[in-house]
């Protein structure tokens, strides 16, 4: 479990995030949603450290991650599993060198071991036949699939994953997607997703927050997206028509 | 204050730079990747420069000291006096900042507005020691290499053109080159070679690393990574030169 407690951020004189408080739950796909520009991503990166707030922490289990010694944050990084937006899988290795990356650096295992592991990741993400491919050599949605195969390869306690449908068709989506909610049940992961996709939220979103101008604006699950009467949250969830449809459809 | 702030990062991402290794094997296995890559891949031009710059240095050297009051010898004398105190160690060294700084600057560079820096920080490599360290003991270790062939060359190169045009006999030429050698200006030089490698690799490393934006600024840290490296040596040059010269 991951809690945030009164974090805010705050570049130069611009104020990014404002007192944010959430709590992110084991074996749950966990979904920080807003507006371009709202905050979002630099909480995620307040929670992974790669940003430090100015007010607030970020406890892991109970303990906060800012407060550690650097060899404390550095075994917690090694739980973490990221998928980026762009996939930031290493240009100059393979497939199957970048998911052995991580266990290259922290594994005890032979070169054997790790291709075996590397290999049960790429199938689980339906890589096949394309280990001595170069990132640049695939398609996005298989590099985002890359990307996920080289965050479970050290069977992480936490996934973060940053916009992981932008730029994939519909049903590539969809296929992500599933890998995150199969992975999450299957691996028992925190999982915290950063979207803006509504079709992601509907199909995979358990525990949603909603961020607008840096402040938490609500929180709850996807089945009371539809019915919450906050303005805000209803002005990005239906800004589409065809959600507008999906709430005149089930009459709410 | 803007050059304190930049002074003070860049000592930071030396101490970073610096800090414990996750694997050893790992980080000398990449630091053989980049003795290739930055080193043994500039062979070529650093082969071809010295050749040519030292027919040009013989060539001007006489004419310019074309006198019946001086000895013949003088031109070869001169050309390696040259080559081996600033030609081969600076000269050199500027040019290499030129292809390895702008290289370094842009892979990593690359690496950070592509999020791949993020990502290494995220599963807790040290990204400033896994990146950088490998391109600061590639360089520091083979460019003196690089240049102790230069040396070679360019001495070749003076004696080719001086004594494939007639300007000087070969029995003057290679009387000069031999001619009150002191082994310490060959020490000099190496000394100089190698913090000019260091200079080359982190500053140029720096100006990658602390990228902000897209591709249009990996372009702007690449060309400052070339401009900031050529200074810094010039200055560094004129130090070392004052410390260990006189």
């Amino acid at each position: 479990m991951i809690e945030v407690v009164g974090v805010s951020k705050r570049f130069g004189d611009t104020q990014v995030l404002t007192d944010i408080n959430a709590v992110f739950q084991r074996g749950k796909v966990n979904q920080i949603i807003g507006k371009s520009g709202s905050g979002k991503s630099v909480l995620a990166k307040c929670i992974v450290g790669l940003h430090r707030p100015e007010e607030g922490r970020v406890l892991y289990e109970g303990r906060s991650f800012h407060e550690m010694s650097d060899d404390e944050k550095r075994s917690v990084r090694q739980e973490i599993g990221m998928l980026f937006q762009g996939a930031a899988l290493f240009d100059s290795l393979t497939v199957l060198e970048n998911v052995m990356f991580p266990l290259r650096m922290f594994a005890s295992m032979s070169k054997s071991e790790m291709e075996d592991r590397a290999h049960v990741c790429l199938k689980r993400v339906n890589i096949v036949d394309k280990d001595r491919l170069f990132p640049a050599e695939l398609s996005g949605g298989m590099q985002k699939r890359v990307g996920i195969a080289r965050a479970i390869a050290m069977n992480p306690k936490y996934l973060f994953c940053d916009e992981p449908n932008s730029g994939l068709d519909p049903q590539t989506s969809i296929v992500i997607d599933d890998l995150i909610k199969e992975i999450t049940e299957e691996f028992g992961t925190t999982t915290i997703v950063i979207t803006h996709d509504m079709n992601s939220v509907m199909e995979t979103g358990e525990n949603i927050l909603f961020i607008h101008k840096g402040r938490k604006w609500w929180q709850g699950g996807r089945e009371d997206l539809l019915t919450s009467d906050n303005k805000e949250l209803n002005e990005f969830i239906f800004a589409s028509s065809l959600m507008r449809q999906v709430k005149k459809a089930l009459g709410h | 204050m803007k050059v304190l702030f930049h002074i003070g990062r860049y000592l930071l991402l030396l101490r970073d730079t610096f800090s414990r290794p996750e694997k050893l094997k790992l980080y000398w296995k990449r630091t053989v990747e980049e003795m290739d890559l930055l080193g043994v891949q500039s062979l070529g031009i650093v082969s071809l420069l010295s050749v040519f710059m030292g027919a040009v240095i013989t060539i001007q050297t006489k004419t310019n000291i074309d006198s019946p009051l001086i000895q013949a010898w003088v031109v070869g004398f001169a050309t390696r006096q040259s080559t081996i105190l600033e030609f081969s160690p600076t000269i050199i060294s500027l040019i290499l900042a030129g292809k390895v700084g702008s290289n370094i600057a842009a892979e990593i560079g690359s690496m950070r507005v592509k999020e791949q820096i993020d990502a290494l920080d995220i599963m807790g490599v040290n990204s400033a020691g896994y990146l950088i360290l490998p391109k600061i003991l590639g360089s520091m270790l083979f460019n003196p290499f690089l240049v102790m062939i230069s040396m070679f060359l360019s001495i070749f190169g003076g004696y080719a053109a001086g004594v494939g045009t007639g300007i000087v006999q070969s029995a003057d030429y290679l009387q000069g080159i031999q001619m009150g050698f002191n082994s310490y200006h060959v020490t000099y030089a190496l000394i100089k070679t190698v913090v000019f490698a260091f200079i080359i690799a982190t500053v140029s490393a720096y100006q990658g690393y602390y990228t902000v934006g897209g591709t249009r600024e990996v372009g702007i840290s690449s060309t400052r990574a070339v401009v900031y490296s050529n200074v810094v040596i010039l200055i560094v040059n004129y130090a070392l030169t004052q410390l260990l010269l006189i």
